[in-house]
């Protein structure tokens, strides 16, 4: 009888528990919903009505919105700009954090603490200075700007050092140098393979990291053809102020490849974030 | 032994890139910056030199005090349920007896990764007085009679920026949690079964102390990221009498809307010296809790 009584309230509790966790789940997903399904309606509809089901004007909004915005090269302007700069951003935590991990030299400990100290500073500290140094370079309105600062990243280094540490066999060094390989054949031809699986998470980070960012660009970059897809975003919401179903359209080809792209590498980037934090 | 065989001297080679391009690209603009907030520079004509008139006009600035005010309301508003909300998402997800757990979190985390700006714009349409979503469903319910004017309401418009952040974050720090609750392992709890410890004992007494590294972690990760707020608020606007512009949101404004650079440098490190502050706050708060 006790169980049983026991047991009817374990029941009902899992329901609210369950009921609890799909509510918050819907609450994540909601927004993204209701901004894809009033993107197919038109504007007078929009101003006067809660919308739940598909129209069908998305092309009617998303001509509007292209006549300005050309938000397609923005996407293309962004992925260039992010594959580009996670190439460069692995590449360099990959050598820098393998030196630091097989190589054994003087001041390591201290650098490799200024190393990791460069993450405390917020990065607005010397945007200004940037923006100057980047004129004097003669690098405004250039990718430069947006490429070369993907050199360092102190996080990156820490997590391949991390991986090295554990999972690059020293051995494996040795023997490469005994069949006369010189040390950064070494590490392109050996090295870089094995840690893929640091890499590949790393890449994953920087890639969202460099997708999202704004303020760089959008002080950096004039002209409108060679934007990136966050910078036109705010643009349209400036510039189309009530012509909302033009704003909805942009907002849905700015969050559809990501939405497509995490729900491939969702597992991934999950363990990712799990790992970097329990280490970190 | 390792020591003879690994060649120091390549070592030097490989963080090399590291060091120069975080010398070039990182501190010089850092250093720069400084400079360039003991001068005035319109960015047209050459910075001339005017000492330290930029930072006392920086003490005397209520701009700057209200955007630091603005900022940790807004930062408090939205760390503390996020906090709550992960840590008990986080613990409800590590049951055993929990199904879909990948789907739950993937869902939970999805808002994290998709840009600040876009999410910006997306609520400040839903939230727009006259065509947004939240009054019309609000309305359609019968909880209000007419169209909420939420940005004209300096409460309301820390709110939602604030809800929106805690929307966009509280994922992150689930899967920290959980990443936490899993390293804990499982003979502390059965220990404590056997001296006849319940679900909500172990909970307090284990799952929590043991959970203190991992908050100290979201803890400081949550005051430096909490305290650069920019893209989204940016988005949704100053709010009535600018009572949601946040600090970064005044150095963008001053040096890059009204070119006033040097200035801009001064607000730049005025807002450092508020971070390291508030970080050193909460790591030593943190600490003597112990």
């Amino acid at each position: 009888m006790i169980k049983k009584a026991f047991q009817f309230d374990w029941f009902i509790l899992k329901i609210i528990i369950y009921v609890m966790l799909i509510a918050i789940a819907l609450t994540c997903l909601l927004p993204f919903y209701s901004m894809m399904i009033t993107s197919t309606h038109t504007n007078s509809d929009i101003a006067r009505k809660l919308l739940i089901v598909p129209g069908d004007q998305f092309l009617v909004n998303y001509h509007r919105l292209i006549e300005t915005v050309n938000i397609w090269r923005g996407l293309g302007n962004t992925l260039f700009i992010t594959i580009t700069a996670t190439l460069i951003n692995v590449y360099f935590a990959a050598l820098a954090g393998y030196g630091f991990s097989k190589y054994n030299f003087r001041y390591k400990g201290v650098l490799f603490m200024i190393t990791l100290g460069t993450m405390m500073i917020p990065g607005q500290l010397g945007i200004i200075g940037f923006y100057k140094l980047m004129d004097v370079f003669h690098m405004l309105n250039t990718y430069y700007p947006l490429l070369l600062t993907s050199i360092y990243n102190a996080f990156g280094i820490f997590l391949v050092k991390q991986f090295a540490d554990t999972s690059v066999p020293t051995e494996i060094i040795e023997s490469g140098r005994i069949d006369g390989y010189g040390e950064m054949q070494l590490f392109h031809r050996i090295i870089l393979p094995l840690m893929s699986p640091a890499l590949a998470t790393l890449a994953i980070f920087a890639f969202i990291g460099k997708w999202n960012d704004f303020l760089v660009p959008m002080i950096i970059l004039f002209d409108a053809d060679m934007q990136t897809l966050p910078v036109m975003i705010a643009s349209v919401k400036s510039q189309f102020s009530s012509d909302f179903g033009a704003q909805y359209v942009g907002i849905v080809i700015s969050v559809v490849p990501i939405l497509v792209f995490f729900s491939f590498m969702s597992k991934r980037i999950i363990n990712g974030v799990a790992a970097g934090a329990v280490k970190g | 032994m390792i020591s003879k065989i690994n060649k120091s001297n390549y070592g030097y080679l490989f963080i090399a890139p590291f060091f120069i391009g975080f010398g070039i690209f990182g501190l010089i603009p850092i250093l720069y910056t400084f400079y360039l907030s003991f001068t005035k520079w319109d960015g047209f004509t050459d910075p001339v030199y005017v000492g330290l008139a930029n930072y006392s006009r920086l003490l005397h600035d209520t701009y700057f005090y209200q955007t630091i005010g603005n900022t940790l309301i807004i930062w408090v508003m939205s760390i503390v349920p996020q906090l709550i909300i992960a840590l008990i998402l986080a613990i409800i997800l590590n049951e055993k007896f929990i199904r879909g757990k990948h789907f739950f979190r993937a869902v939970y985390y999805f808002p994290h990764i998709i840009t600040p700006i876009t999410l910006g714009v997306m609520f400040s349409l839903m939230f727009d007085w006259q065509t947004g979503s939240v009054n019309k469903v609000l309305m359609d319910l019968g909880i209000v009679s007419e169209p909420v004017n939420w940005f004209s309401s300096p409460w309301w418009s820390r709110t939602i920026v604030s809800a929106v952040i805690c929307w966009q974050y509280f994922g992150f720090n689930l899967i920290v949690f959980i990443a936490g609750l899993q390293s804990i392992s499982d003979e502390v709890y059965e220990a404590a079964k056997m001296d006849g410890a319940n679900k909500w004992k172990s909970t307090l007494y284990i799952t929590l102390p043991m959970l203190r590294p991992v908050f100290l972690f979201t803890f400081i990760t949550s005051v430096i990221g909490g305290l650069q707020l920019f893209d989204a608020p940016l988005m949704l606007g100053d709010g009535p009498n600018n009572t949601t512009r946040t600090m970064v949101m005044y150095l963008y404004q001053t040096a890059f809307k009204n070119f006033d650079y040097s200035y801009g440098a001064t607000v730049a490190y005025g807002i450092f010296v508020v971070v390291m502050i508030l970080t050193a706050i909460t790591a030593k708060a943190s600490k003597l809790n112990e």
